[in-house]
């Protein structure tokens, strides 16, 4: 049981490795929040998706007609916009567990 | 009205003033809602927070110019459209004018991981580009507690909301922030703590079955306002909210005069009938004659060619045409011409406030110059007396706005409850005529009194209130040494009085020639004893003079006789005259 879970995993996980992962990071000017959520985005994911991650850091200040897209309340938010589904993890991310939960790593970790 | 309402209350604004545009709301505020600050309207679900929002947005944007965001945090763009729509608000026309932007804010708790600190600076970012893409001066946030649900922490929340009332001071915008109504406190969430300006609770109760709505100003920092209870409803044209107590007693009056198609009664009333736009009060039992003499004045009127609008709560218009044949009153040809409309409606189909709405519709829709309800009193189903002499004066208030004659018929009951109506609503009204059932000698009969009449010297008769097919009279009813009597009593006391007036008339003549006769007699009787008198003065004289003579013829024998006897003559001839006077007798 526990292995078959596992190994659908895996092969699901094998699979994946194609597709890259798009990370979207909204923040909102040079802010110490913002700062330290995109150095422990970036940390977390060389950890967990070395190689295979793609993140885009979006400034709401300079382009604030974006925040309507992805609904963007808080700040900073991090948007999981592939693999589907859509995720939204808000924060500065500093609680890794928390973030790779909501980010669905939890099983590849 | 509205300008009345707004001189009475408004102080001497120092605190610039935004105008909603909502009905009656600016005349308790004083202008509207504080400018450049933010106010607070809560209340429970299904109250109109929503509606109320869009409105003030919508009339922002449409009759002051000012272009307003709504941000939405239940409802999507599409059904808020919708929505106000079926209102009579072209939102979706705003918004294609660039007038109104509509922002839908969507925080779904499911969606949202929570990792560390954060800040809403999101929606600061939203809302500020919204606010300036149309250079907005309102702003609406519906209902901004989603966040509570949306949002775990609690605490970086409240720190954001104060943040973002402070900032939507600093914008300079006039914003209203909706809130659900909480069990201890007037929010939920406690949100009055932010919003210090202007507090605005919304309220939707239900009284006997009957929901009415209710707005109050709980706070209105640095402004008089009106602080009671005002109702309000929801209609075609969006929130009305109807205060009372601002409206003024201001109205411009008339001394024009108004016949109230019966010669009698106005007769009665100075002989020249109502004031023009006076309110009128008529009450009756049961079966007096109520609606019969509400037709007539509506036919008077509708003959001077003026409109009539006949509210009936208990008939249906061609129910009351109908009966109205029965006494010759034919008021078909009268709303063909258009001069007369009927509005029929059940008292228990809405609230008072709804009635009221419709009233004023009809009314400023037909433009009348007489108003009849027939009866008001059907309304107090719809609401407590209290309420329905709010909505009688406020309806008066109105009426007598636009000039308009107001006549209401009141219906009493037998037994105590008899005056109860009329002091709820008499001190409103200019003229009060009581219709009252007579009882006695095993008929019914209507009477009718002038209660009161003010302006006008008026009759304090009582009259008898006839109905035959030929329409309506008032004859004078029979004030005697047994009470007044009416009915048959009064023609019998009649026929006896005409009988008892006939007798005293034959015995005068009677008399007359009888006097007649005696004095006849009379003059015989003294015509005889004159004659008798005379006849015995003619003896009487004859008598006289023969007397004179013998006593010539006497005294010449006694000269003679002395004469010739040649004695002393004068004690003789007395002598002897004595003893033959002697003798004689």
């Amino acid at each position: 049981m526990n292995t078959r879970t596992a190994k659908r995993r895996e092969s699901n996980s094998n699979a994946r490795p194609a597709k890259v992962w798009q990370l979207r990071l909204y923040v909102a000017g040079q802010t110490p929040k913002s700062l330290a959520a995109f150095s422990n985005l970036k940390k977390i994911c060389e950890n967990h998706l070395k190689g295979r991650y793609r993140i885009e850091v979006i400034d709401l200040v300079e382009r604030p007609q974006l925040s309507r897209g992805d609904q963007i309340v808080a700040i900073p938010t991090l948007v999981r916009k592939l693999p589907v589904p859509v995720r939204k993890i808000i924060g500065d991310l500093s609680d890794t567990e928390r973030v790779l939960v909501g980010l669905d790593l939890r099983a590849t970790a | 009205m509205k300008h009345n309402g707004h001189k009475t209350i408004s102080p001497k604004a120092h605190l610039p003033k935004c105008p909603t545009g909502i009905q009656g709301l600016d005349e308790i505020t004083g202008g509207g809602l504080p400018r450049g600050r933010p106010t607070l309207v809560c209340g429970g679900a299904g109250c109109g927070k929503t509606l109320f929002a869009a409105e003030f947005l919508v009339r922002g944007a449409a009759q002051f110019g000012e272009p307003g965001v709504f941000m939405s945090f239940e409802e999507t763009e599409a059904e808020l459209k919708a929505n106000v729509a079926s209102l009579g608000f072209d939102l979706a026309g705003l918004v294609r004018r660039k007038k109104v932007v509509l922002e839908y804010v969507r925080v779904e708790r499911s969606e949202i991981h929570e990792t560390g600190e954060y800040d809403l600076e999101g929606l600061f970012v939203r809302l500020n580009l919204a606010i300036d893409s149309v250079g907005a001066r309102r702003v609406v946030l519906d209902t901004l507690e989603a966040l509570f649900a949306g949002l775990p922490n609690e605490a970086i929340l409240r720190a954001e909301l104060r943040r973002l009332f402070r900032w939507l001071k600093d914008k300079g915008v006039t914003a209203v922030i909706t809130a659900e109504r909480g069990r201890e406190q007037l929010t939920r969430h406690g949100l009055e703590e932010y919003v210090s300006d202007c507090v605005i609770l919304l309220d939707h109760r239900i009284h006997d079955q009957i929901a009415t709505r209710h707005l109050r100003v709980v706070k209105y920092r640095g402004a008089l306002h009106g602080t009671n209870e005002f109702p309000f409803l929801i209609g075609d044209n969006g929130i009305s909210v109807m205060p009372i107590t601002s409206l003024g007693l201001n109205h411009k009056v008339s001394s024009d005069r108004v016949s109230t198609g019966i010669p009698r009664l106005d007769a009665m009333l100075n002989g020249r009938g109502f004031f023009r736009g006076s309110s009128i009060l008529l009450t009756g039992t049961p079966g007096t004659g109520k609606t019969i003499i509400s037709a007539c004045f509506a036919q008077a009127a509708a003959r001077r060619g003026e409109r009539v609008l006949f509210f009936s709560f208990e008939e249906s218009p061609n129910q009351i045409m109908r009966n109205l044949h029965s006494i010759g009153l034919r008021l078909e040809p009268l709303v063909e011409q258009g001069l007369l409309r009927f509005h029929s409606a059940r008292p228990t189909l809405y609230g008072l406030e709804m009635h009221l709405a419709t009233m004023f519709k009809e009314i400023a829709a037909f433009k009348p110059q007489v108003v009849i309800m027939d009866p008001i009193t059907s309304l107090m189903v719809a609401g407590t007396d209290h309420e329905t002499k709010g909505m009688v004066t406020r309806l008066i208030d109105y009426l007598k706005g636009g000039q308009i004659t107001s006549l209401f018929t009141s219906l009493t009951h037998g037994g105590h409850a008899l005056q109860q109506s009329e002091i709820a609503m008499s001190s409103l009204m200019d003229s009060w005529l009581l219709l009252q059932d007579f009882e006695g000698n095993g008929e019914r009969n209507r009477v009718l009194y002038v209660i009161k009449a003010r302006g006008m010297a008026h009759s304090n008769q009582v009259r008898e209130f006839l109905i035959s097919n030929r329409g309506v009279d008032l004859v004078d009813a029979y004030i005697g040494p047994s009470g007044v009597l009416t009915g048959a009593s009064r023609v019998a006391q009649a026929a006896r009085e005409k009988s008892a007036a006939l007798t005293s008339q034959q015995e005068a003549a009677r008399r007359k020639r009888e006097l007649v006769r005696k004095r006849a007699t009379l003059e015989q009787q003294i015509a005889s004893l004159r004659s008798e008198y005379e006849t015995e003065e003619v003896e009487l004289r004859r008598l006289d003079e023969q007397a004179g003579t013998q006593t010539r013829l006497l005294t010449a024998e006694r000269t003679e006789l002395a004469r010739l006897r040649q004695a002393d003559a004068t004690v003789t001839t007395r002598t002897n005259s004595k003893s033959r006077l002697k003798g004689k007798r």
